[in-house]
């Protein structure tokens, strides 16, 4: 039933990017700017690339918001396969409903709301311990790895459930411990759902403003941080170039994930073809 | 058998208790901040204080939900386009929708800040056209168009991931049993595609309700939403039981929005909800 698009059809698409693409298009464009204006183009010229690479302060900013990226989908992604793995066996059908509408606060809540219960909360144990510089890479980390478990758990979840649950029954009947018949049975079952929840957790990260604004500390700046703190003034190309290669390199990164993914349905469906063959 | 089904429920255990510090007691501080004052004891004050911002509230909700209409109208002939398409175009296309959230949202709400000034770059291409200016800047016009920009992959994408799955031979069944187009989008497409509408809907609605930075950006100082009354509340005005109210509020508000979001859905996929 697939078929090619009637012009109509076209005509729409090339609207819909023009609108998603237009803001990019411009910051592209004038991230490759000869003066400092971000609405008249002057002449090409790279010189906003190299301020940026000599800015210390924003190298700095792109550093730690890797690190805490990082830190927080990892730590994110091992808790919350865990916990997907002991939700999936909940008999009580009320503690496991309790369960799931907790996990989906985080979601469904405005991110404001999320960021200043977290800074209450922080405020609160810092005057506690009577420290009044509490908020850092800490509470950043701990809200990081709040708002990325959701995500973790709900992409895990639904694939121990397709889980056949006799499986790792029959590694343990055959010798496995419980521990081992787990590595070696269920976890390589569940890793296209450990995988895309951490890449998500990752990029939900590292994209991070909102939450971040609420529960950071002068200690530790991120990117969108800077970012924010310097659209208050008048923005200087150089985030405009630092916007352009992080948007060339997801670019690329999506293109090899996709060309590598085609590549593998092709060898997939290859194989099963020749399966076929074998057996009839 | 059983000592392992203990041990494995137990590895939700950190999870939990994490859950129950980090999600559930910081919204008791919500509640508790706004029912007390500045020194800890306990007052309404701040809660009917909060009757001085209705009409921001009012102003919020009307702008998120024009927005998600918008987001609504743009996005349903393109995610129907896209799942009639080749399995190669749709991955394509895919890419090509989601490559822009990856972007961060400052930055594409500034880059439309320029696009839009007075002095910007659509003004420049009308001026050469001959055309008259549009002042678009510092209006609600503009806010609305930035919610929909930054929000709209957040539409598209479940509205995409539901008609992808739709059995393409119910529209051609109904088109056989002499249904128009209208008639055929009424009663099979539009029914089939709730869900997705639904969730979409949610994902649009809540960060655009919420937003502090799109406004302050798009629509200058000539007004503000709720999420900027809250952030000033936190990051100037140090008035944080007021705050805490306001967010309190914000919180039901989307709530009870959900809810009639449910109601006006359908039944159908209500049961998972509510048993």
């Amino acid at each position: 039933m697939k078929r090619k698009m009637p012009l109509s059809s076209k005509l729409y698409v090339a609207l819909m990017m023009l609108f998603l693409y237009a803001p990019i298009v411009v910051m592209i464009f004038f991230s490759f700017n000869s003066s400092a204006s971000t609405g008249v183009f002057t002449g090409f010229s790279l010189r906003w690339y190299e301020a940026l690479l000599n800015d210390e302060a924003t190298m700095k900013a792109f550093r730690n918001t890797l690190i805490l990226a990082v830190s927080s989908s990892f730590v994110a992604t091992v808790m919350g396969t865990a916990a997907a793995v002991g939700i999936n066996i909940f008999k009580n059908k009320h503690i496991k409903k309790l369960t799931m509408g907790v996990t989906n606060i985080p979601m469904m809540n405005p991110e404001i709301v999320t960021g200043i219960s977290m800074m209450l909360l922080f405020i609160f144990c810092s005057k506690l311990i009577g420290k009044n510089d509490a908020l850092g890479f800490g509470t950043m980390l701990i809200a990081h790895i709040t708002f990325n478990l959701p995500y973790v758990i709900l992409s895990v979840l639904p694939k121990l459930r397709q889980l056949d649950k006799f499986l790792p029954e029959a590694a343990m009947d055959l010798g496995c411990t419980p521990v081992q018949s787990f590595f070696k049975v269920v976890l390589p079952s569940i890793s296209t759902g450990i995988f895309s929840g951490l890449m998500m957790s990752f990029t939900l990260s590292l994209d991070d403003f909102v939450i971040s604004y609420f529960t950071q500390g002068p200690s530790f700046e991120t990117l969108p941080i800077r970012i924010f703190s310097m659209t208050k003034k008048r923005v200087t190309p150089d985030m405009y170039a630092l916007s352009t290669i992080i948007f060339v390199a997801i670019l690329l990164l999506l293109v090899l994930l996709n060309v590598s993914q085609i590549y593998g349905e092709k060898k997939m469906s290859n194989k099963l073809n020749k399966g076929k063959g074998a057996q009839g | 058998m059983k000592k392992s089904s203990l041990m494995k429920k137990l590895t939700a255990a950190p999870y939990l208790v994490w859950a129950a510090i980090f999600i559930i007691v910081p919204l008791i501080f919500v509640l508790i901040y706004s029912v007390t004052d500045a020194d800890g004891s306990f007052t309404l004050q701040y809660i009917s204080d909060i009757g001085k911002y209705k009409d921001v509230m009012l102003n919020s909700i009307w702008l998120g939900f024009i927005a998600t209409v918008i987001s609504l109208v743009i996005a349903y002939p393109l995610a129907y386009i896209m799942a009639r398409t080749t399995a190669n175009v749709q991955r394509t296309m895919m890419i090509l929708v989601m490559l822009p959230m990856w972007m961060n949202l400052l930055i594409r709400t500034y880059s439309m800040m320029i696009l839009m000034q007075d002095t910007g770059i659509i003004n420049s291409v009308l001026t050469y056209f001959n055309l008259p200016n549009l002042h678009m800047i510092n209006t609600q016009g503009a806010v609305v168009l930035g919610m929909v920009y930054n929000y709209i992959p957040y539409m598209i994408l479940p509205l995409y991931s539901i008609m992808s799955k739709m059995d393409m031979n119910l529209i051609e069944a109904a088109g056989d049993l002499g249904a128009n187009k209208i008639v055929t989008f009424k009663d099979i497409i539009l029914p089939l595609t709730l869900p997705g509408i639904a969730s979409g809907f949610t994902m649009v609605f809540v960060p655009s309700v919420s937003t502090f930075y799109i406004s302050k950006k798009l629509g200058g100082n000539t007004f503000s939403l709720i999420g900027d009354v809250i952030e000033m509340q936190f990051k100037s005005a140090n008035n944080y039981n007021l705050g805490a109210a306001l967010s309190l509020v914000l919180m039901v508000l989307i709530i009870i929005c959900m809810m009639v979001m449910n109601r006006f859905t359908g039944d159908d996929d209500d049961g998972g909800v509510l048993i």
